[in-house]
């Protein structure tokens, strides 16, 4: 049976392409392949002739050319003779200021919203739900310009804040959130404030090995060493010694009303504000849904199976339910991470001077190189969320369950 | 021992106690409010901030509502019968009310056409998304498109009829060579609808005026209209792009899935504004000069390709959720592989990816406001715009925002509520 089944060798006709199932996959590739190739030259020698027509040409020239624009909020040394490529520089660096901010405070409430979803406390668990619905369900352009309007219209003026009878006044002495941004006091590094630094940091490190060593006591002799109060000591009484015994090296700027204006402290602009405050918010309610369903995917039999084995609740949290639920909650919650980068472009609605609002608003209008622009701005968008999903397949395959 | 229970006194109750009623601290009002609310100190003092919040929102936020103002003619004349009053100025909304719905250009004698398009739009979703309802409902929703582009668009309804013939015909092609073989039912279908298409190309110019209504070009879109016609456009086009362009990344033929794998990374990892960017100023470099294409077409494509990828990864989700032997049992049928996917595969597939298609679907709606950013006048765009830049409303902030808000909130909650209650629906298998 076997011979008589088997295709002849050797005897191939052209008919084949189409009705031989081994050959037409390559018939169909190779003719994928031509439309997408063709489609490509379409697309180039359009290219080609509208540039030649317009007098133009592709140069990425214009990144060496100062700039001319002013930024008002830059972490890096920038004026309006710097080059385009500084200001694109200054945008980057924006961009992932707003998005690291974004990031850490729309975790700290997603996993608040999330679990005070599951509270037993009614009222508290209808409340979450509906800060997720409303937040979810809104557009978060919506949201970045409310709390923009809610920054640069509600909050006073910095004449608000003078004479004696001001309107309005300092939180602390230290805070002013005024209708310019927000002023805050600015740590002043002192000669010897290094020391203070490195004892701090040494005893993030003595944590770290201290509670390897209670593990590791724990497996060893069953003896359990207590992990909260020498932790919080261990942080923090061996930096306050460092920072007496050299003399209070590190100070404070506090912001001061002078002039028109606040002078000292850091400034955080409205615009940054409202970005950093909407995307948290917005983020946050789509956090709280996924640790929600994480810790909802978690089947109760392990916390009862955890609890007949002698845990205590909070043990059952952090040995049992806490490790598996992550492996459920983090994707979701990088790819999280991921859309607030994305949504950061949208920076360029309130003015905050972002990769997309530099790069790809005033230079490419003053240039008018808006293919080169918009390629790199492209490029820089796709660098990031093509890393960050690289760890994130990394991190999958070490946490993912090992089948056999 | 055997003393204590020498003294004991020989009865045994022969009837029961009737059964007492619980205390008055576990049944009722009484034991929900102990279980739910103060069960424990720290959930009383939750309870005592939550009950505060609440307070604190809805003391500034109902006589801002209930006391507002809704028939003056511009902020001056508001604030004067507001009198330093906490209500809203909510005449804004009823003196806009058309540029918010319709944008400044819109024909004003038109605006029944996007509204009776809009109040068809749910006769014609109706049967999609509720399979009880009567099948007959389908036609109205084959229909649509081309009702709702002349009423939209107007202009003569030859036009619309025109494509319709063309693609009716092209189907009834498809039909009669589908048995034979998918691709050359497709072929077929393709080039049937092609050739009709064009002949009746050169009828319909001379016949504009049958039938016609006024024509409104596109840049005369604005308004939360312009939102609903880029979000049911491009989510009813990124549907099919979107289930290509899975099938394609799990093909094992090499070319196809690498080309479809880069497209969908490429697009999932750039922001849809730097999208919208290239439909603004970089596509027309793109085409051959001279062509002009308007800008909410070139937004259309955008946002229909950045929504197809979104969409082929939860309907990939879908293809890896199915059980390999499904893809064998089509296989052993006898099926080749366009039936194998219509017949065995797709809808099983589909079904699992519904609420993840919903999500895309709301997402995207909500992403539609971003147009705003390239200067098109949709909703976000016309208060930013035309009506916070004017002299009579400059300073209205939070009635127009709310108004956004709340028809945003309305739409996408309204979906995603749908979306839970047909993957309650879909539930075949019992926990």
């Amino acid at each position: 049976m076997t011979t008589m089944s088997d295709p002849q060798q050797g005897s191939f006709r052209l008919s084949m392409l189409l009705n031989d199932t081994r050959y037409r996959s390559y018939t169909f590739q190779f003719i994928a392949l031509m439309l997408l190739i063709a489609l490509m030259a379409f697309l180039g020698v359009n290219l080609m002739r509208n540039l030649a027509e317009a007098g133009l040409n592709i140069s990425y020239d214009f990144l060496g050319v100062p700039a001319g624009y002013d930024i008002n909020q830059t972490l890096i040394d920038y004026n309006s003779q710097s080059s385009n490529l500084r200001a694109a520089m200054v945008g980057i660096i924006n961009t992932l200021l707003v998005a690291f901010l974004a990031c850490l405070t729309a975790t700290v409430i997603g996993v608040i919203a999330g679990v005070a979803r599951l509270s037993q406390n009614w009222l508290v668990s209808k409340l979450m739900s509906v800060y997720v619905e409303i937040f979810r369900n809104i557009p978060v352009l919506i949201w970045i310009l409310m709390i923009y309007t809610l920054m640069t219209a509600v909050l006073p003026a910095p004449n608000a804040f003078r004479g004696d009878n001001a309107t309005s006044s300092m939180l602390f002495d230290a805070f002013a959130f005024t209708n310019r941004g927000v002023y805050i006091p600015a740590p002043v590094w002192g000669p010897g404030s290094m020391m203070v630094v490195a004892t701090f940091l040494l005893s993030i490190v003595a944590v770290f090995f201290y509670r390897r060593y209670a593990v590791k006591l724990l497996f060893e002799t069953g003896k359990l060493l207590p992990t909260g109060w020498p932790t919080l000591a261990i942080l923090i009484v061996p930096t306050i010694l460092m920072f007496f015994v050299m003399g209070s090296p590190v100070g404070l700027d506090l912001p001061e009303l002078k002039g028109f204006n606040f002078r000292g402290g850091i400034q955080i602009g409205a615009p940054l504000i409202a970005l950093w405050l909407a995307l948290s918010v917005y983020t946050g309610a789509f956090i709280a849904e996924n640790v929600r369903a994480g810790i909802q995917a978690i089947p109760k039999g392990q916390t009862e199976a955890a609890a007949s084995l002698g845990l205590r609740p909070k043990r059952v949290m952090n040995l049992v339910i806490l490790p598996q639920a992550l492996r459920v909650i983090i994707p979701p919650l990088i790819s999280q991470y991921l859309n607030i980068t994305k949504n950061s472009s949208l920076a360029i609605a309130v003015g905050y001077a972002d990769i997309t609002a530099t790069l790809g608003g005033i230079t490419l209008n003053q240039t008018g190189r808006a293919i080169e622009c918009v390629l790199l701005l492209m490029l820089f968008y796709l660098t990031i969320s093509l890393s960050i999903s690289a760890i994130m397949n990394v991190y999958n395959n070490n946490v993912s369950l090992k089948e056999r | 021992m055997s003393d204590t229970h020498a003294q004991t006194v020989t009865y045994v109750r022969d009837t029961m106690l009737p059964q007492a009623a619980p205390p008055s601290t576990a049944q009722g009002p009484v034991k929900w409010l102990r279980e739910s609310l103060f069960s424990s100190i720290p959930y009383t003092i939750l309870t005592i901030a939550a009950l505060y919040v609440i307070y604190v929102l809805l003391s500034g936020f109902l006589p801002w509502l209930l006391g507002g103002v809704w028939t003056t003619a511009n902020i001056r004349e508001c604030r004067e019968v507001l009198d330093g009053g906490a209500g809203g100025c909510f005449s804004v909304l009823s003196e806009r009310w058309n540029q918010l719905l319709f944008g400044i250009s819109y024909p004003q004698d038109g605006y029944w056409r996007p509204t009776l398009a809009f109040v068809l739009l749910f006769v014609a979703v109706a049967p999609v998304l509720f399979s009880s309802l009567p099948r007959q409902l389908l036609i109205v929703t084959a229909l649509y498109p081309f009702i709702a582009f002349w009423l939209i668009w107007g202009g003569s309804l030859l036009v619309p009829l025109s494509a319709l013939a063309s693609i009716g015909i092209g189907y009834f092609v498809y039909s009669k060579l589908v048995k034979t073989s998918f691709a050359a039912g497709l072929a077929g279908g393709v080039v049937a609808a092609a050739v009709i298409w064009f002949v009746l190309s050169f009828i319909t110019p001379s016949l504009s005026g049958v039938l016609a209504l006024e024509e409104v070009v596109s840049r005369n879109m604005g308004g939360f209209m312009l939102n609903m016609i880029l979000g049911v456009i491009c989510v009813s086009l990124s549907l099919p792009l979107g289930i290509v362009l899975a099938l394609g990344r799990q093909s094992s033929l090499p070319i196809i899935k690498m080309i479809c794998v880069v497209f969908i990374e490429f697009i999932r990892g750039v922001p849809l504004i730097t999208l919208l960017f290239v439909a603004n100023v970089v596509l027309a470099y793109f085409l051959p000069p001279g062509t002009s294409f308007d800008l909410i077409l070139r937004v259309i494509i955008m946002i229909t390709m950045f929504a197809s990828a979104y969409i082929a990864e939860v309907i990939r989700g879908g293809l890896a959720a199915l059980p390999r032997g499904q893809y064998e049992g089509a296989e052993s049928l006898g099926l080749d592989y366009a039936q194998s996917m219509r017949l065995i595969i797709l809808p099983q597939a589909l079904k699992i990816s519904i609420p993840g298609i919903v999500n895309v679907a709301v997402g995207l709606f909500k992403d539609t406001t971003l147009v705003s950013i390239i200067s098109m006048f949709d909703l976000v765009g016309m208060i930013r715009g035309p009506i916070l830049a004017s002299t009579d409303w400059n300073g209205v902030y939070w009635e127009l925002w709310g108004f956004a808000a709340l028809l945003f909130f309305i739409v996408c909650y309204g979906i995603s509520q749908y979306s839970q209650w047909l993957e309650r629906q879909l539930q075949t298998d019992h926990h």
